[in-house]
């Protein structure tokens, strides 16, 4: 795995770029809105990126009530900090998009409401998770998680079923796309993923390597000066004694 | 036009700024392992 992350990220990089050229040049132009409706290629794959990310959180959460699986936990952390991170997105692109379309920055529309109710469950579940030192911690975090997942269908079908300032969905909803355009999207949305996938690996790398250093400092509190020292030869993290 | 590049470079922006968050984590990190090392 070690040597495919460079070339993986290689390609991610490749894949954004064409996926950038394709957005603002290749895609044709919309008619009523021109240009501007080409943020379109950027707000609708975070959105569903962010959707993405947060369904496997969901799964995670679930898995670590049921197994008390360490692993579950960490994937449930990594999804929910890089999901918030593409939901903060949609939510910045969103209104750009909106002032010259509608008008307006903001509406308290049920899309637009729902999706910044998304965003702060997920703040809130991260904050939880930054500042509870409790054992009981990645419970709790899970359990918000379970609830806080309920919210994502709520925002993607809140345009099918109720009449809202935002557009009704394009794709599967009865809106008509330009072929050209949908699969402008599905490029980006796909660059997006690969990015995702990316910044959701090293996050898990990091977060793991974080764990292993705080029980080894746990560890190294515990035991008595004197006791030899051996050292992990995969991460060079130092053990005392085989206590680990 | 002007809507078009803020929203794109606003996007790109907060992206950089959790890498950004994420490089700054992992060298706090590698610096407490070398010190723990030198323990």
């Amino acid at each position: 795995m070690k040597r495919a992350f460079p070339i993986f990220g290689l390609l991610t990089g490749v894949l954004l770029s064409y996926a950038l050229y394709q957005a603002l040049v290749a895609a044709p132009t919309e008619q009523t809105m021109g240009d501007v409706q080409r943020i379109f290629y950027y707000h609708v794959p975070s959105a569903w990126t962010a959707f993405l990310l947060f369904l496997i959180n969901f799964v995670a959460s679930v898995v670590y009530l049921i197994r008390r699986n360490a692993k579950a936990d960490i994937v449930a952390l990594v999804t929910a900090e890089v999901g918030v991170v593409f939901c903060t997105v949609v939510l910045v692109t969103g209104p750009i998009w909106a002032r010259p379309v509608w008008g307006i920055w903001w509406t308290w529309d049920l899309r637009l409401t729902l999706t910044l109710v998304l965003w702060l469950i997920y703040v809130s579940y991260l904050m939880l998770r930054r500042f509870s030192s409790s054992a009981q911690t990645p419970l709790m975090a899970a359990v918000l998680a379970v609830f806080g997942a309920l919210d994502v269908p709520l925002v993607y079908f809140s345009i099918w079923f109720f009449r809202t300032q935002h557009p009704s969905p394009v794709i599967g909803g009865g809106g008509s796309l330009d072929p050209r355009m949908g699969r402008v999207l599905l490029i980006n949305w796909a660059a997006f993923l690969c990015f995702a996938v990316l910044v959701c690996w090293s996050r898990y790398q990091l977060e793991r390597v974080q764990r292993d250093l705080e029980e080894t400092q746990a560890l190294d509190a515990l035991l008595e000066p004197g006791v030899p020292e051996r050292r992990t030869p995969e991460r060079g993290i130092p053990e005392r004694g085989s206590s680990r | 036009m002007t809507y078009l590049y803020a929203a794109y470079a606003a996007t790109w922006i907060i992206h950089v700024s959790y890498l950004g968050i994420l490089v700054r984590r992992y060298a706090r990190l590698r610096r407490e392992i070398e010190e723990l090392r030198k323990k």
